[in-house]
């Protein structure tokens, strides 16, 4: 435990603390908002906020009043915590002495977690990119017209249920797993176990070649065919066979958007499965090749 | 016993505001003060925000759905407000700063030790950073959570995905300037993904080019953190970034308004 409030309290640990909280708050808030409207819709009523937007207000006082409040609030919170507390600042910069663990930014935690389970090229390089792009390309591959300009569940499951797993916990729980949970070399320590400089842990992961029990002299065209397979069918054969169990969603879509969503979104599952992988089997590389492992 | 429903009798207010507003808009010293009265009218509440350069930025009138905490949660406009927070606090820091070593690390010392309210100032441009990021990311729930970046609004979407990785580039760049070990580590195990870009990092798959040309090296000036990326990333923190930033804000903020502003049934 105390362990545990060392590492909360460092100063740049506070706005992770006050992330969670507030990404806690928030998503409940949606939540009971979504709740609260799906409840009316079913009864016939429309959303909440069908009941005032249609209704006009002058912005000079309501909107700016609100305004000049939330700037007034900020403002003082953040004189407060500029008080309380100072910005880090530790010896000069040494190239000489590294730190163990050396972290990156606390917002970047959750790509150097999944350095744990994927190469640079994929966890440092892809994955960034990937996400970037995927969220630019959200509203385009989104055909579903209902829940526009109001908080519902019932009308968009999927999309929400796909945006909260990737943000809450392949992002913000990462980011919290990077911070306390992980310690000298990268090793994981649970919460409140103080972090042993000398523990070993065992390197014991094999790649999948190994585990299938294939002959790692084999070319790697021969040897890595499972990998392969894997990727090719986790990319063809399950999007096939949502499609078939979803028609209507495949038929809303089109083959194009269907297919690059499904993209999208499994490859953000290739994350957990890995992960999961990697806790039952120790795996380590899906395919090794001489250029790039995966 | 039946129960009886007690009638609540109307709340008395602690402070009845318009009646001390009223009695003290009559008071002799206020009218000795200000002279005339500004009439509280459409009209003057519409002049008030056309009339001024930086309110103009709203339209007159919203729809009323939209001004609600419980609604927007107010964190698009929070994090625009610490944007011009970090920008102001940003120019103060920026005169008592050099990006060259050793220089850069006592500086540091130097606005912590000598400088007045010199710790307090980076204190809030550090913690003004670290709340952007989280402000920013509650933003884009907010807006997915209501499903707002549904047509007409796609468009703004993907530039508010652009604002986002640019808070998070502009935070990173920041991170180095202190110029301690917390800085160099923290960035040098950020830099070192892009050695491993395919095709363009030395060390990626397929790679053509050597770590004396690759993205790193164009990142840093050089093969480690050293002069040169500092440097670099004083000149993308300070001027490119927040330019590029600024830009793709008033994008942004443009196309709210011409979208329908905040979005609605």
């Amino acid at each position: 435990m105390e362990h545990f409030i060392k590492i909360l309290s460092k100063p740049d640990n506070i706005p992770i603390a006050g992330m969670v909280l507030l990404v806690f708050f928030y998503t409940g808030w949606a939540f009971v908002m979504a709740i609260r409207n799906d409840l009316r819709i079913k009864a016939g009523k429309g959303p909440l906020e069908l009941e005032e937007s249609g209704l006009k207000v002058d912005v000079m006082p309501h909107l700016l009043k609100r305004e000049f409040i939330a700037a007034l609030v900020v403002t003082i919170i953040l004189v407060i915590w500029s008080v309380a507390v100072n910005a880090p600042l530790e010896e000069i910069a040494n190239p000489a002495v590294t730190p163990n663990p050396s972290k990156a930014p606390w917002y970047f935690l959750g790509l150097q977690e999944m350095l744990v389970y994927f190469d640079p090229w994929l966890a440092g390089v892809v994955f960034p990119t990937l996400i970037i792009l995927g969220l630019m390309a959200i509203p385009y591959l989104d055909k579903n017209a209902k829940g526009n300009g109001y908080y519902t569940l019932q009308e968009r499951p999927f999309a929400i249920f796909g945006f909260l797993f990737g943000f809450l916990i392949l992002w913000v729980a990462m980011i919290f797993t990077g911070t306390f949970m992980r310690g000298p070399g990268w090793n994981f320590f649970s919460p409140f176990e103080p972090w042993d400089v000398h523990k070993v842990v065992p390197l014991t992961n094999v790649d999948l070649s190994e585990l299938l029990d294939i002959d790692p002299k084999t070319p790697w065209y021969v040897r890595e065919v499972p990998g392969f397979l894997f990727l090719l069918l986790w990319f063809t054969f399950i999007p096939y066979v949502v499609a078939l169990v979803k028609r209507a969603f495949f038929a809303q879509l089109g083959i194009v958007r269907y297919w690059v969503t499904m993209f999208l979104f499994l490859f953000m599952l290739l994350l957990p499965v890995k992960m999961i992988l990697r806790w039952t089997l120790n795996l380590k590389y899906l395919i090794v090749t001489p250029w790039f492992n995966i | 016993m039946p129960e009886t429903i007690e009638q609540k009798p109307p709340k008395k207010k602690l402070v009845n505001w318009e009646e001390l507003s009223r009695q003290i808009k009559a008071s002799q010293f206020y009218k000795s003060m200000f002279r005339r009265d500004y009439k509280d009218t459409p009209r003057n509440r519409a002049l008030a925000v056309i009339g001024n350069v930086w309110l103009h930025l709203h339209p007159v009138k919203v729809r009323k759905h939209g001004i609600r905490y419980s609604f927007t949660w107010g964190m698009g406009g929070i994090s625009f407000y610490l944007f011009l927070v970090l920008l102001v606090s940003g120019v103060l820091l920026m005169f008592y700063y050099r990006p060259s070593i050793p220089e850069a690390y006592h500086d540091m010392k130097f606005l912590e030790f000598d400088v007045p309210f010199g710790m307090f100032l980076r204190n809030i441009h550090r913690w003004s950073g670290h709340a952007m990021v989280v402000t920013v990311w509650l933003h884009m729930l907010r807006v997915f959570m209501t499903g707002s970046y549904k047509p007409p609004r796609e468009f703004n979407w993907g530039v508010g995905v652009v604002l986002l990785t640019f808070t998070l580039l502009l935070s990173f760049t920041g991170y180095l300037l202190p110029w301690d070990q917390l800085a160099l580590w923290a960035v040098t195990v950020g830099t070192n993904m892009a050695k491993a870009t395919p095709f363009l990092g030395a060390e990626g798959p397929f790679s053509i080019v050597d770590a004396a040309s690759d993205v790193r090296f164009a990142l840093l000036g050089g093969r480690i953190v050293g002069p040169n990326a500092l440097l670099r990333f004083y000149v993308f923190h300070c001027i490119a970034f927040p330019l590029i930033f600024l830009v793709f804000l008033s994008v942004h903020l443009w196309r709210v308004r011409k979208d329908g502003g905040i979005s609605g049934p």
